[in-house]
């Protein structure tokens, strides 16, 4: 329909995972002036949120963007799966090489999800607490934003 | 520009069936959602306006003024309805929140005068929402 109007669907997912935040380049100093409490060795865990958008035609047989089962399975086998009730350092391959921050799991889930065939992703939110959340929506954009609300993971 | 957002609740039933489609066919597309009967959900919507602040007044437009419009416009009509048989706009439509978002916005548009209508967000359930804004405009 060509009406000059964009429609978005946007799904919440959840999956708990822990992670150390703590930086190879950084000593153990400046590791724990930088992160703080979230550097403590053993790392500590979060009720993750994943708010996903995803655009493009309305199908007139379904009234649907992308069918919920496929967008359901897509995120579930390529996120929720691979990483609830995981550590993200050791677990998630990406982050052996990256602090597992709220950024990067947000860029990486994005990374991940960028490839949903059935509709095209707009962006991905992280609620890593309720008082902090991530945005990104890939750098061909001007207005993919972090918002950032209180101290990481506190 | 000031972006206000109102925010309204109303329970409706649906259920999606497309008569082009074999019952095997519906089933397979919408599974649970086309239960002959129907089934319900609480929306929540959130209609945002974008403009400047009247100099006298300090408002982009009387929350009043939107209160009503959203009580005729979309409370009269949806509210407690069966989406499917009792809103003319949703006829011949599967009333997804993907449609229900759209026909909600065509609704509201004409009748925002001051400040322009910028977003529509509908959300089924707290897990599931579709949002509509006009092509160029920031779906932030």
């Amino acid at each position: 329909m060509n009406d000059g109007l964009k429609i978005e669907l946007g799904r919440r997912y959840r999956f708990s995972a822990s992670h150390r935040l703590h930086s190879d380049r950084l000593s153990e100093e400046e590791n724990r002036r930088v992160y703080g409490k979230c550097n403590n060795p053993h790392g500590h865990g979060h009720n993750y949120v994943v708010e996903v958008r995803v655009s493009g035609n309305v199908d007139p047989a379904t009234g649907m963007i992308a069918n919920l089962a496929d967008l359901d399975g897509f995120v579930d086998e390529e996120v929720t799966e691979p990483f609830d009730h995981t550590l993200l350092n050791e677990d998630v391959a990406a982050f052996r090489e990256n602090v597992p921050t709220t950024e990067n799991l947000c860029k990486e889930i994005y990374k991940r999800l960028k490839h949903f065939p059935k509709a095209k992703l707009e962006r991905v939110r992280v609620e890593e607490t309720s008082n902090n959340a991530f945005e990104y929506a890939g750098e061909e954009l001007q207005d993919c934003q972090t918002v950032q609300q209180g101290d990481h993971g506190q | 520009m000031v972006y206000l957002t109102r925010k309204l609740e109303f329970s409706a039933s649906h259920l999606y069936h497309n008569p082009a489609l074999s019952a095997e066919e519906n089933k397979r597309v919408f599974g649970k959602c086309s239960n002959p009967h129907g089934h319900g959900h609480n929306y929540t919507l959130e209609v945002t306006v974008a403009g400047e602040p009247d100099p006298v007044t300090g408002m982009v437009l009387d929350l009043k003024e939107l209160k009503e419009i959203l009580e005729q416009e979309i409370t009269q009509r949806m509210d407690h309805r069966f989406l499917n048989y009792e809103v003319e706009e949703l006829k011949g439509q599967i009333p997804t929140c993907e449609n229900i978002v759209r026909v909600i916005w065509n609704l509201l548009e004409p009748k925002i005068q001051k400040g322009r209508l910028y977003k529509v967000r509908l959300y089924e359930t707290p897990e599931l929402f579709a949002e509509c804004y006009r092509n160029g405009a920031q779906g932030a």
